[in-house]
């Protein structure tokens, strides 16, 4: 899922300061999965909010509303008939929901409410580790299901590199060495002559270095 | 209030309430209400005295910060 941390508030008040009235837009997915743009965060946005533009007599309106998604027309059609009475959108959605919200009302100013941080899984509650970088070209058939772009610092594709000391990386103490973790999945396989094997050089050209990304389907159209 | 720790009938229920209250301090300090308008206390049942106690100081503490400022903002407009 796509992963997201809860901005300051004091950043979301300075961007909404001088508006009348907001509404605070929550999303369903992947930002409620990691508790920070979900029904729950945007009530305690809200509530915050409230209690300071009342606290500074000033006569700023929050409303708040959570769609099933942003990221997809059916859903953000559901604002249509009362959008134009803000004067803002605070969006705690994905910057996907926050740039798809703002493409299709172009009258209303959006605001991010969250910091959307990487693609990761919920290792336990409260904690969020990156997992994938989406570099469209997937490589963990070869690496034991280990991902060494998103999880080695240097992005090696034949380590490990001289940096890895006990099994961590040379970043810091706390980090795996992605290619420690490799080796042993590899070995826990029977497959380490999977490793002998020299991976040739990635196309980055489906990574970020190709410019913004698409996908046409024609098969589900 | 929240059960001694390593107490608690529902296992680490008082180790996140402490957690989700001090999340509501930052929250209102921020916004200028006061943090220390929210406070978590651990007790156990058989301490009525220092619930009394806690009562008092919490009763002390809220005298010393003043009425909420919220509501005195809503006693000026009304």
């Amino acid at each position: 899922m796509i992963v997201a941390d809860k901005k300051p508030i004091e950043e979301i008040i300075e961007e909404i300061r001088d508006k009348k009235r907001v509404l605070v837009l929550g999303c369903n997915e992947c930002v409620t999965v990691c508790e920070a743009g979900g029904k729950k965060e945007v009530g305690v946005l809200s509530s915050a909010l409230r209690m300071y533009f009342l606290k500074n007599s000033t006569e700023t309106r929050i409303e708040e509303k959570t769609l099933e998604r942003q990221c997809d027309h059916e859903y953000l059609e559901e604002i249509r008939d009362i959008v134009d009475q803000y004067d803002a959108v605070v969006s705690l959605a994905c910057g996907v929901g926050v740039q798809f919200m703002a493409e299709k009302y172009h009258a209303t100013p959006v605001y991010p409410g969250v910091n959307t941080c990487f693609l990761g899984a919920t290792e336990e509650r409260g904690l969020w580790t990156e997992r994938c970088q989406a570099c469209g070209d997937c490589i963990l058939a070869h690496t034991g299901g280990i991902c060494p772009v998103s999880r080695c610092a240097k992005r090696v594709l034949n380590g490990p590199c001289g940096g890895a000391t006990n099994g961590k990386c040379e970043i810091s103490k706390e980090t795996d060495c992605a290619w420690h973790l490799i080796i042993e999945r590899l070995k826990a396989l029977g497959r380490l002559d999977d490793y002998e094997k020299i991976s040739s050089v990635k196309d980055w050209s489906t990574d970020r270095a190709g410019g913004p990304r698409k996908i046409l389907r024609e098969d589900v159209q | 209030m929240g059960c001694m720790e390593g107490d608690c009938h529902f296992n680490s229920g008082n180790f996140r309430a402490r957690k989700r209250i001090e999340q509501a301090q930052k929250i209102l300090e921020t916004i200028g209400i006061g943090g220390q308008r929210a406070q978590m206390y651990n007790l156990s049942s058989s301490e009525g005295p220092l619930f009394a106690q806690i009562a008092f100081e919490m009763y002390e503490k809220i005298k010393e910060m003043g009425p909420n400022p919220i509501k005195m903002v809503k006693k000026k407009a009304a």
